[in-house]
């Protein structure tokens, strides 16, 4: 399965979500499909974006959130498994990306290339559902499944290593931080 | 255990009067009251991390969602936070509020707290972080409001220092 195509798949659910990225390629394949005010994409700092998720989820409980994860970011911060099971925001769906790889900084294997399970993992840390998926079929319904579930999950989308020729795109970070701020902002505003 | 229970509320009461609606917080002995208020508090959202940079995390998002956070930390987990401050809170202008509590200044006891005393502040300074100390009770609400103030104006981080006089009594 490609990553792209998975994103592809449930597009039409992202855009009604609250969507917070990783760096790197996954950020840039989900701006190819159509950048929208509810996305945000985490350029640095990695591992916290599923931080990041679980303050949108504590502080709006309203709005569906989905982070959209991967292999070498989980890694950096598997204590944080940890925390989003303490508190299992039910309007959470933690989506991992897990090619097995650091693609976006050169492609070295990481260490669920050797067996390390994020699935297993994410159970083990208390994570109330976790499923994985292999296939676009299988990757489609279990994300529908989450979005419906109101319980937290973490989604293993076992990907292959392959991403844009490019990661820079013409949103700049600074653009995005606020457009994003403004627009969950609006939704209180408009009751959504 | 000496943690003055007084202070801690002096502190906690400051951080509710400037809006703080979730707080995150590893436990350290200076701290035990704090928590617990947070704990005790239904108004209060509170985050018990596993490791101080995921705090940076959560209080980013809560920002960007319109809440108001304090992040509750000992120095060694500011020291532990730095990449998260950098590009998470400084890349994206996120205001950040931290009350660290000071260990390793004069009157440590503890052996193992005293490298990350002298640290502090020099950090504080390289990363170009206002910040001020908070050692009685007298200028804690007026400091805390302040620096909420100039953290939601700048767009950075700001830190407190929460220091052994006004923490600790012996």
């Amino acid at each position: 399965m490609l990553r792209i195509d998975a994103l592809r798949a449930v597009y039409p659910r992202l855009e009604q979500c609250v969507v917070v990225t990783i760096m790197g390629a996954v950020s840039a394949e989900l701006q190819s499909l159509g950048h929208r005010p509810g996305f945000f994409y985490l350029q640095h700092a990695m591992g916290l974006a599923s931080s990041m998720g679980l303050g949108i989820a504590l502080a709006r409980p309203e709005l569906p959130v989905v982070v959209l994860d991967g292999d070498g970011s989980v890694l950096m911060n598997l204590g944080g498994l940890t925390t989003m099971a303490r508190y299992r925001p039910r309007n959470l769906v933690h989506v991992v990306f897990d090619n097995e790889s650091l693609l976006s900084v050169g492609g070295f294997p990481t260490a669920t290339s050797t067996g390390s399970d994020i699935a297993g993992m994410a159970a083990a840390a208390g994570i109330p559902r976790t499923a994985e998926a292999r296939t676009i079929a299988e990757f489609t319904a279990a994300f529908d499944e989450a979005l419906r579930a109101g319980a937290l999950t973490t989604l293993v989308a076992k990907v292959e290593a392959k991403g844009p020729p490019v990661f820079l795109t013409d949103l700049p970070m600074l653009e995005n931080r606020f457009q994003f701020e403004r627009y969950l902002r609006s939704l209180r505003a408009s009751g959504g | 255990m000496p943690v003055s229970v007084k202070h801690s509320q002096v502190i906690y009461d400051a951080l509710k009067a400037c809006g703080v609606s979730l707080v995150s917080a590893l436990p350290e002995t200076w701290l035990v009251h704090l928590i617990r208020m947070a704990e005790d508090d239904p108004e209060m959202t509170l985050v018990r991390l596993a490791k101080e940079e995921e705090g940076v995390g959560i209080s980013a998002g809560a920002h960007l969602a319109g809440a108001k956070s304090a992040m509750l930390m000992q120095n060694h987990g500011f020291l532990a936070s730095v990449n998260g401050i950098v590009s998470l809170a400084r890349l994206y202008r996120i205001p950040l509020l931290m009350l660290i509590s000071y260990r390793g200044e004069f009157g440590e006891r503890d052996p193992w707290q005293t490298e990350g005393g002298g640290t502090t502040e020099p950090l504080l300074q390289a990363l170009d972080i206002p910040y001020e100390r908070l050692d009685e009770p007298g200028h804690v609400a007026h400091r805390i409001r302040k620096a909420q103030a100039l953290t939601e104006s700048s767009l950075k981080p700001v830190a407190l220092l929460l220091c052994r006089d006004l923490m600790w009594e012996e």
